[in-house]
C-alpha cells in the first residue's frame, strides 16, 4: 500500500520481473551480457514500487520495460538491478 | 548511493494528516491491437528470420490502418507483398553497424541550439509566470540541475472536480503555501511591546482557515502571549529577566510571524488557474514544485500531473519517468522555438543520461568526466589533471573509443574502422576462383 500508485503516471511505462528461466534466452537474443544492459537502482521508485507486488527483487535480476514510443509504437527494454 | 536527500516533505495545515491507501499494480498502457493489427503482425512475423528483425509495431499498425481504411478486401498475398516491402523500406533505414550516432545527435541538437533565444519569456497564456524557455532551458536539462531556475508544476485534476471552477479554486488555494501576512496586516506598538494582527475576514475565509486555528499557530513561540480581542489578536512579548534585548526579540517575532505558515504545500509558492481550450477543463499551474505531496491529493489526477523538475521525477517516480521526463522537455524546448529536431536523438540523449540508473549530466560531471579512457577523458576537459593522475596511478588505456585513436593516430573505431578484415587464402584454390572471408569482430 503506498500513497499514490506511480505506475498510473503516464510518464512511468510498464515494469515487470522477468522470470530467472527466461533470463538467458532474453540476453542471447540481445548477444549481450548483463554487465552490458542499462541499469535500475534497488532504491528506484519503479522497483520500490514493484516489489509491493512480486516481492523482493534482489540485485542481477532484469527488469522488463514495455515503453510506448512514438517512433516505434512499442518497444522492450531490459534493465538490470543494481545497488 | 548517490541519491539525493531531500528533507521529507510532510503537508501540513489543510491537509489530512494521512492519505488513502492506494493499491499498487502495474497498469497496461499499450492498447491493445485491433484484429488486422494481429493478423498483419502474424504476417510479418513469418519475415522476421529472412530479415533479421522484426518489423516495428508502429509499421504493423500503419499497415493495417491503410488496409482497413482502403475498403477493399485485401488478399493476404496482398498484405504480405507489402509486409515484405516494408522490410526492405525499414532495412534500408536501419541505423548501420558501428555509424557514430551519438555525434550526428550532438549535431543535430546543437546546430539548431546557435539559434535558440537566450532570453526567457513569459509563459504562454498564464499572465506573470515567467518560465525559462530557450537554450538557458535546455542547458539545463541536460546539465541534470538540482532544482530548474523556474520549477513549475502542471496539477490535472480527476474529472469530478477538473470542470467545477470554484471547486478548482479551493484546491489551488489549499496547494498554495498561505503565510500570514497573506491573510492578516499586522501593526507594531512598540512602546507596549505588541504586535496587532488584523485578520481580514475574505482572505481568511477564500483560504479556509478559521481564526482559531490562526491563534494556535501564533500560540507556537515560548516567550509571548496571545490575546484575543475580537477584532484584532494581539501578541505580547513576555518581558523576562533573560531577554537582554527585548526590541531586537520584538522584531524578530514580527519576522517570525509573517512568516507564519497556516497552510498549503511546501515548496508550492503560487498557483495559478488557467482554462484548458481544448478539453474545457481546468489545470492548476504553479510557481515551485513538490510531485510526491500533490500526487498524494485526492483530487488530483496521479496519471497528468507533471513538474518540470526532472530530478523530482526521478525521485517519485523512478528511472524510466526521468527518461520520459528528458525526452518530453527537451523536444517541447526545441518546438516551442520552431525548431524541428528529430525525437530519435533526444532519445538517445536521454539513453545515455539515464543509462546508469540514475540521471547524469552531459559533461565534465557526468557522462564525459567518466569514460573508461584517460585519453578520451583527457581530450575533453581539464586534461592536465586527468593525464597526472593516470600516470600516477599507472592507469592503461585499451584504446577502444574514437577520442584516444585520433589522439595516437590511429584508424577510428567507427564505420568500416571498427570492422577487421582478415584474408584467408584456401589451401587448393581452384584456378580464378578465390575466396574471401569475411571475418566481424
Amino acid at each position: 500500500m503506498a500513497e499514490f500508485n506511480i505506475f498510473e503516471h503516464e510518464y512511468v511505462p510498464e515494469h515487470y520481473l522477468v522470470d530467472r528461466e527466461e533470463e538467458k534466452a532474453i540476453l542471447k537474443q540481445l548477444n549481450l551480457t548483463k554487465d552490458q544492459l542499462p541499469r535500475i537502482k534497488k532504491t528506484d521508485a519503479a522497483i520500490v514500487a514493484l516489489e509491493t507486488i512480486t516481492g523482493e527483487i534482489e540485485p542481477g535480476r532484469i527488469i522488463k520495460i514495455v515503453r510506448r514510443s512514438r517512433t516505434a509504437g512499442v518497444f522492450v527494454a531490459y534493465r538490470v538491478v543494481v545497488v | 548511493m548517490g541519491t539525493r536527500k531531500r528533507p521529507a516533505k510532510k503537508i501540513k495545515g489543510g491537509q489530512k494528516a494521512a492519505a488513502p491507501k492506494v493499491e499498487v499494480k502495474v497498469i497496461e498502457k499499450i492498447p491493445k491491437l485491433t484484429d488486422m493489427e494481429s493478423k498483419v503482425l502474424k504476417v510479418s512475423q513469418k519475415f522476421e528470420k529472412e530479415y533479421n528483425f522484426s518489423l516495428p509495431v508502429k509499421v504493423v499498425q500503419d499497415i493495417a490502418k491503410v488496409v482497413s481504411q482502403s475498403g477493399t478486401k485485401a488478399s493476404d498475398k496482398l498484405i504480405s507483398a507489402m509486409v515484405k516491402k516494408a522490410y526492405e523500406k525499414v532495412e534500408k533505414h536501419l541505423v548501420d553497424p558501428h555509424e557514430s550516432v551519438g555525434i550526428v545527435a550532438a549535431q543535430s541538437i546543437g546546430e539548431p541550439g546557435t539559434q535558440m533565444t537566450l532570453r526567457t519569456f513569459h509563459y504562454a497564456g498564464v499572465a506573470e509566470m515567467n518560465v525559462t524557455l530557450g537554450l538557458p532551458r535546455l542547458i539545463e536539462i541536460l546539465d541534470a540541475r538540482r532544482t530548474p531556475s523556474t520549477p513549475v508544476m502542471t496539477i490535472y485534476l480527476k474529472k469530478d472536480y477538473s470542470k467545477n471552477l470554484e471547486k478548482v479554486k479551493e484546491i489551488a488555494s489549499r496547494i498554495e503555501t498561505t503565510t500570514l501576512i497573506d491573510v492578516c496586516d499586522m501593526e507594531t506598538d512598540i512602546i507596549n511591546m505588541k504586535l496587532r494582527v488584523k485578520p481580514n475576514k475574505e482572505k481568511l475565509a477564500l483560504k479556509g482557515i478559521d481564526r482559531e486555528k490562526l491563534q494556535k499557530e501564533m500560540d507556537r513561540f515560548d516567550d509571548c502571549e496571545v490575546i484575543d480581542e475580537g477584532e484584532d489578536i494581539v501578541v505580547n512579548l513576555k518581558m523576562g529577566e533573560d531577554i537582554k534585548t527585548p526590541y531586537r526579540r520584538l522584531m524578530v517575532l514580527i519576522e517570525q510571524i509573517k512568516g507564519l505558515k497556516l497552510g498549503g504545500i511546501d515548496g508550492i509558492v503560487r498557483a495559478l488557474i488557467k482554462k484548458d481550450a481544448d478539453t474545457d477543463e481546468y489545470v492548476i499551474y504553479t510557481e515551485g514544485t513538490n510531485l510526491r505531496a500533490v500526487l498524494q491529493l485526492p483530487e488530483v489526477d496521479v496519471t497528468r500531473t507533471t513538474t518540470n523538475d526532472v530530478l523530482e521525477i526521478y525521485d517519485v517516480l523512478g528511472i524510466e519517468a526521468a527518461r520520459t521526463a528528458i525526452i518530453r522537455e527537451t523536444s517541447k524546448t526545441l518546438d516551442e522555438q520552431g525548431l524541428n529536431v528529430d525525437i530519435r536523438h533526444l532519445m538517445l540523449v536521454a539513453d545515455i543520461m539515464t543509462n546508469d540508473g540514475e540521471v547524469r549530466a552531459i559533461g565534465r560531471h557526468g557522462v564525459s568526466g567518466r569514460k573508461s579512457s584517460v585519453l578520451a577523458r583527457a581530450a575533453f576537459e581539464i586534461t592536465s589533471t586527468h593525464l597526472l593522475r593516470a600516470g600516477l596511478t599507472g592507469d592503461e588505456d585499451p584504446l577502444d573509443g574514437v577520442a584516444e585513436n585520433i589522439i595516437v593516430g590511429q584508424p577510428v573505431t567507427l564505420g568500416t574502422g571498427a570492422v577487421h578484415l582478415i584474408y584467408k587464402p584456401q589451401e587448393k584454390v581452384k584456378k580464378g576462383k578465390e575466396k574471401k572471408d569475411k571475418k566481424e569482430e
